[in-house]
């Protein structure tokens, strides 16, 4: 397999913004995760390599380093809820909590029906309006139980 | 309170802010057009930069037209040199820089091209955390808009003054908000902190002279360069001029990010802009400026917020990020919380780090939950003092370190009773989330 010619095409005009290549390849890493299902599959890390002329563990390597990107299958849509310092003064765990009852997913886990995954993430600079989550790439502040729950109803 | 002048914050109140049109009705992208043709030299902006005396706004508070000063005389060295704009807000508690990317992109993009003018750099390079995906779309479509006018490419408004803008994304690494790991992380790889020296301004991204700047600091150079560092210096303190962004979060009535001049005390700013302290109960503690620095107790709340003042008091200035904990907050529990956040995100390098904030992060866990010690705080502060100051090779190590010291220092009665009645009567039960890896909780 190999990286669709969309992807290719972008990466192409990507990497001309530096003047060694291989900067282009966290973008790329996000890109890949965007349009591919949501994770970095093994696949997908060696198609990248090719592309950038790496050897795939390079690529293993820095994928692995940061936390935005995911090495596993998640379910359809991602709840990502900040724990840490201002948001748990403000009832981020009480959040969290809640989330994983309504969505039915434990922390770090994809709910039996395959629609939500739930992470616990450390600070999202959102602090002046705890606690929040990221649903999906969008940030949700200034929450509580019902408004969590009003949200990831509207999504399932 | 008195009424001072703001600046920071003036655009954004206008509708659609974010666009260029709103940004040129308020005067924007005149400080460049004036450096351009009339022309300043090189040297003239550095200069107002220095004499504004403007002090970085990511946390060490160090002269940015000084670090402007710092990058090699083209003339003797003409590798191509970089700005990389530190955009990797993640300091927890620090919420700022993304109300100026998200409501003011074009005023840190004219801010980019000042910087780049004067340090002769080719291109800038806006490393955006990941998660910030508004603030990533907002400066791009900003960096689109001003392409199209002719503000950024080759040749701007028809001078010899050719700069490229770009934006990067990063991927949840704390680590890559510090300019060396932020740099290796630009390059594709593994954000791991470089060795200094060599500097950044000797040799950066790519090997090239390179200027690491913050959002914040980036922000306030149209403003010096359009009215003076005279101007500047009318607001703050003599030795921290101009206004900041303080976000300020935590047990407060009314959380925000606001605009204050420096020389307000903790308690004004608590007090009087947050509306005080939530549900009418008393000041415990609060951190001044983010989670890497040390706690103070609510006996220090008259402490002037700028940067010697803030050092002077045991603790450090550094994104003014205030966190403010009510009299209800157990701080076993606060300090259990920060620390594993140094735990997660130590990049795993020097050894004093890698355990060390393992061990701190265990040492708190564990009184947190009643199971600590009476040897724990002994082992928290010889753990620290092993951790820093200054012995690995970026501060992370000294950001969990000292605000322990900090914490054992002023609150070492509370862990006490903590460690003698095994539990922690400030805790609260709640309902806790089901966990699919015990192992990461």
């Amino acid at each position: 397999m190999a990286l669709p010619d969309k992807l290719v095409q972008e990466f192409t005009e990507l990497v001309t913004h530096y003047p060694e290549r291989r900067a282009g390849l966290i973008p790329a890493l996000h890109r890949c995760q965007e349009e591919l299902g949501g994770w970095l599959s093994p696949q997908v890390i060696e198609d990248l390599a090719a592309f950038f002329g790496l050897e795939p563990v390079e690529v293993f390597g820095v994928a692995t380093f940061y936390p935005m990107f995911r090495l596993t299958p998640r379910g359809k849509h991602l709840v990502s809820v900040c724990h840490n310092i201002s948001c748990t003064l403000r009832g981020g765990e009480e959040l969290l909590a809640h989330v994983c009852e309504v969505t039915g997913a434990p922390v770090g886990g994809t709910s039996p029906d395959g629609q939500f995954t739930v992470v616990r993430v450390e600070c999202q600079g959102a602090c002046a309006n705890a606690p929040m989550f990221d649903l999906d790439g969008i940030y949700h502040e200034d929450l509580d139980a019902q408004k969590a729950e009003r949200i990831l109803r509207s999504v399932k | 309170m008195k009424e001072f002048p703001k600046y920071l914050l003036n655009r954004i109140g206008v509708a659609d802010s974010h666009t260029l049109r709103a940004y040129r009705s308020q005067g924007g992208y005149q400080a460049i057009e004036d450096v351009l043709r009339k022309p300043w030299t090189q040297e003239q902006v550095i200069g107002v930069m220095k004499d504004s005396g403007l002090r970085g706004r990511g946390g060490a508070g160090f002269p940015t037209g000084m670090k402007w000063s710092f990058m090699p005389d083209i003339t003797k060295d003409p590798r191509p040199r970089y700005l990389a704009v530190n955009a990797d807000e993640s300091e927890p508690g620090t919420c700022k820089d993304r109300v100026l990317m998200e409501r003011d992109p074009h005023g840190l993009i004219e801010g980019c091209l000042i910087a780049c003018y004067a340090m002769r750099s080719k291109a800038a390079y806006i490393y955006v955390r990941g998660e910030y995906r508004l603030s990533y779309n907002r400066l791009q479509a900003a960096i689109d808009e001003a392409r199209a006018v002719g503000l950024i490419g080759k040749n701007i408004l028809g001078t010899d003054f050719s700069c490229d803008i770009w934006m990067h994304k990063g991927a949840g690494a704390y680590i890559c908000g510090e300019e060396t790991g932020l740099m290796e992380s630009l390059e594709g790889k593994r954000g791991h902190p470089r060795p200094k020296p060599p500097f950044p301004a000797g040799s950066g991204l790519w090997k090239s002279p390179t200027t690491v700047n913050h959002v914040e600091s980036i922000f306030n150079a149209p403003f010096i360069v359009k009215n003076g560092a005279e101007w500047f210096k009318t607001m703050g303190v003599p030795k921290s001029t101009g206004n900041f962004l303080c976000g300020i979060s935590g047990h407060v009535n009314k959380p925000g990010v606001y605009e204050l001049p420096f020389g307000l005390t903790a308690r004004q700013i608590i007090d009087e802009v947050a509306g005080g302290v939530w549900k009418g109960r008393k000041l415990k503690a609060f951190f001044p400026g983010g989670s890497s620095t040390g706690l103070l107790p609510a006996s220090m709340v008259d402490v002037v917020m700028d940067h010697d003042s803030v050092k002077a008091a045991g603790s450090m200035f550094g994104t003014a990020a205030m966190i403010v904990l009510d009299e209800t907050a157990s701080i076993p529990q606060v300090m259990d919380v920060t620390a594993r956040f140094y735990d997660h995100e130590s990049c795993g390098q020097c050894s004093q780090c890698r355990e060390g904030t393992q061990w701190l992060h265990q040492i708190f866990r564990r009184i947190a939950h009643g199971k600590g010690s009476p040897a724990d705080l002994d082992l928290l502060v010889s753990l620290s003092n092993g951790m820093a100051p200054a012995k690995t090779i970026c501060a992370l190590a000294d950001a969990a370190a000292i605000p322990t010291l900090a914490a054992v220092k002023h609150f070492r009665a509370e862990f006490e009773e903590c460690i003698r009645l095994g539990r922690d009567p400030l805790r609260q039960e709640s309902k806790t989330a089901p966990e699919l890896h015990e192992a990461h909780a």
